[in-house]
């Protein structure tokens, strides 16, 4: 496909962000990531759309950021909740009663790991030792990190955050 | 419970670092000491001074592997050929299991680091620094850009910087989730937008890294100390260890202890006292052994538990003091379940880059969820220890992700063969049981797989 008939489809916010990485990078596509990030930021996930936008923007292939994009685990490029559970899935959660917890959320929310719940309000992932062991077994909910999940019934989490919509 | 702080010539990287985890400002930073090593260093004492107090104070990467820090920076060109950029990147990327004291750090003391940057840049006279930091950490990220912009405004970072004439811009670089990000050539190429691949070395990235440019790779902890010792001064570095090594360590533990949780220590302290802060074992578990420092080190057990916490007392045991941060093994956890956690995790985060690894670690974790599932026979046991032998020997993968996924599985078996013998004798094992009744196991790696990867791919 040639370039000029995309359509760019990266809101005006969104190529101001990313420019403002472009401005300390020596040539655009250093800032591939970022720029993944900050649409991602904005719609939640990075659609093939969005990608080939970003891709003529920082003047690159497509197949070459869809290449970075799928390499890393937090750049979704399939629709997710609207917010993103990380459970963590590593050796002292799991000591911790990971698997436990795993099934108790995966039958409050009805999706497997992986999986959209139907009101599309969350995504259920794990996610690797999240840096807070001490505070095993946890797990993050969009931006907040939540400890001792095994101490508080969990779906309380859920709940009150249902409650607040 | 105590609130008063510790003490800043014995436990210097802690001083500002209150129980309730309360980030300490530029305001508290600076009344208590912050960035006075800044105004007694820049312009006052010369780089190379500076270096040789480094080189002088022994102290040792705290990112796992504890290469001497001075050496590593000794090889970076001072007067340059060809002029340019220079990098000074701290690796804030910290997923290695069970690893959790550079979050510690970023989080309640985030003007320690950048003070510290600044004073390891003024040595190397790099004039750009990145802090590489993992995408989970929000908190961390966002005070780190705060205090940047605190820096700017008081003139501690940017151009001629408290009139010395020395350069530096400061960076925050969030990173989108994954391990291999944490060794230092894969971090440079994922700064530079590309896929964590690790490079091949030499060149080292001392003399080529970030954009070809000379770039000095440290973590949280190491460059934390920096302007510590460069205001105290070597001797005084030294004299805070309690063995061979210098400075302090933090150190973690985590598990079924009473207490998990991170303290700074002279580096050397007895594992058995770092055991009692943790308020030893909680009730009804006993210890079988331990892992010291992050998931890709080998099992230690109870008889260890009076060796120094230094990188040779370790090494010399048949491990690594690696993060320092300890995970524990429980008499009711068992020994394949615990390995296999560590194996698929390796396995997922393996790069793609070299075979052994993207082959064979998937492979392992298949082997070890046979014995677990009770599908396993001697056969199997035969083939972890051929896999042992090839992946786990240095040199025959691209890095060291690959041979650290087989120190736990190696001393694993070597210490609890009884828990491998059992599942393969009974098909059946009561801890595994214990921790997942419905005997339900999601690969995590198709879990993970949902989102990442797109639709039609
Ligand atoms: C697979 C892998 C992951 C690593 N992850 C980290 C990490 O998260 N943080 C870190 O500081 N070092 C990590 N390292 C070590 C770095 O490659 C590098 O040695 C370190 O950042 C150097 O800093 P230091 O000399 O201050 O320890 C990792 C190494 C490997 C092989
Ligand atoms: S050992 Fe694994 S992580 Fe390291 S380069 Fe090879 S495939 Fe990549
Ligand atoms: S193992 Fe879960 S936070 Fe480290």
């Amino acid at each position: 496909m040639m370039s000029s008939q995309i359509i760019p489809s990266l809101s005006a916010a969104e190529l101001a962000d990313i420019d403002a990485e472009i401005s300390h990078a020596p040539y655009k596509a250093a800032v591939a990531i970022d720029a993944l990030k900050i649409v991602q930021s904005y719609r939640g996930w990075v659609s093939d759309e969005s990608l080939k936008a970003i891709a003529q923007h920082l003047e690159m292939s497509p197949a070459e950021l869809d290449g970075i994009a799928t390499f890393y685990n937090l750049i979704f490029r399939q629709p997710v909740g609207e917010q993103v559970i990380l459970l963590c899935n590593s050796v002292t959660c799991w000591i911790k009663g990971y698997e436990q917890i795993r099934e108790q959320i995966s039958q409050h929310l009805g999706v497997g790991l992986g999986e959209t719940t139907t009101d599309k309000a969350y995504t259920f992932l794990p996610v690797t030792c999240l840096g807070a062991c001490d505070k095993a077994p946890v797990m993050m909910v969009g931006d907040e990190l939540h400890e001792h999940i095994d101490r508080n019934d969990l779906t309380q989490i859920f709940r009150s955050r249902e409650q607040a919509q | 419970m105590s609130t008063q702080l510790n003490d800043p010539l014995t436990r210097p990287l802690t001083k500002n670092i209150r129980e309730d985890r309360r980030p300490t400002d530029m305001a508290a930073y600076e009344a208590n000491d912050g960035y006075q090593s800044l105004h007694s260093t820049l312009g006052k004492r010369s780089p190379a001074d500076c270096l040789q107090i480094i080189k002088d104070s022994n102290l040792r990467g705290r990112g796992g592997a504890g290469f001497p820090t001075g050496m590593k920076w000794s090889f970076v060109p001072m007067e340059d050929a060809t002029p340019g950029h220079k990098y000074l990147v701290c690796n804030a990327d910290e997923m290695e299991p069970g690893t959790f004291k550079d979050r510690w750090l970023l989080e309640c003391d985030p003007h320690q680091l950048i003070e510290g940057m600044i004073i390891s840049a003024y040595t190397l006279q790099a004039d750009i620094g990145y802090i590489f930091i993992r995408s989970e950490y929000l908190l961390a990220a966002q005070l780190l850009r705060e205090a940047i912009a605190d820096c700017h405004a008081k003139g501690y970072l940017g151009d001629n910087i408290l009139g010395s004439g020395f350069n530096f811009e400061l960076h925050v670089h969030a990173s989108a989730g994954r391990y291999i990000c944490g060794e230092e050539t894969a971090l440079i190429n994922s700064l530079e937008g590309k896929r964590a691949n690790p490079r091949a070395k030499p060149p080292f990235p001392q003399v080529s890294g970030l954009w070809g440019r000379p770039t000095i790779v440290n973590n949280v902890e190491t460059l934390c100390n920096i302007h510590h010792i460069v205001q105290h001064g070597a001797q005084w570095f030294q004299n805070l260890g309690i063995g061979s090594d210098a400075g302090t360590k933090l150190y973690g533990i985590s598990g079924r202890v009473n207490k998990p949780g991170c303290w700074e220590l002279p580096i050397g302290t007895p594992i058995r006292d770092i055991f009692a802060l943790a308020g030893g074992m909680e009730q009804g578990y006993e210890l079988r052994g331990f892992l010291p420092g992050g998931g890709s080190t080998d099992f230690l057990t109870p008889e260890h538990l009076d060796l120094a916490m230094d990188y040779d007392t370790i090494g010399k045991a048949g491990s690594r003091m690696g993060t320092g941060t300890m995970i524990v093994l429980d008499d009711k956890t068992c020994a394949v379940g615990f390995v296999k956690n560590l194996v698929e995790f390796f396995a997922q985060e393996s790069c793609g880059f070299c075979t052994p690894c993207r082959d064979g670690l998937p492979w392992s974790a298949q082997v070890l969820d046979d014995i677990q599932q009770g599908r396993g026979t001697s056969e199997d046991m035969n083939t972890l220890a051929r896999q042992i032998g090839f992946i786990g020997a240095i040199g025959n993968t691209h890095c060291a992700l690959a041979p650290g996924a087989m120190e736990p599985l190696a001393s694993g078996i070597q210490y609890f063969r009884e828990d491998f013998e059992r599942h393969l004798n009974n098909g059946h094992c009561p801890l595994c049981h214990e921790h997942n009744p419905k005997g339900k196991h999601d690969s995590q790696h198709k879990g993970q797989q949902g989102v990442s990867q797109g639709v039609a791919s």
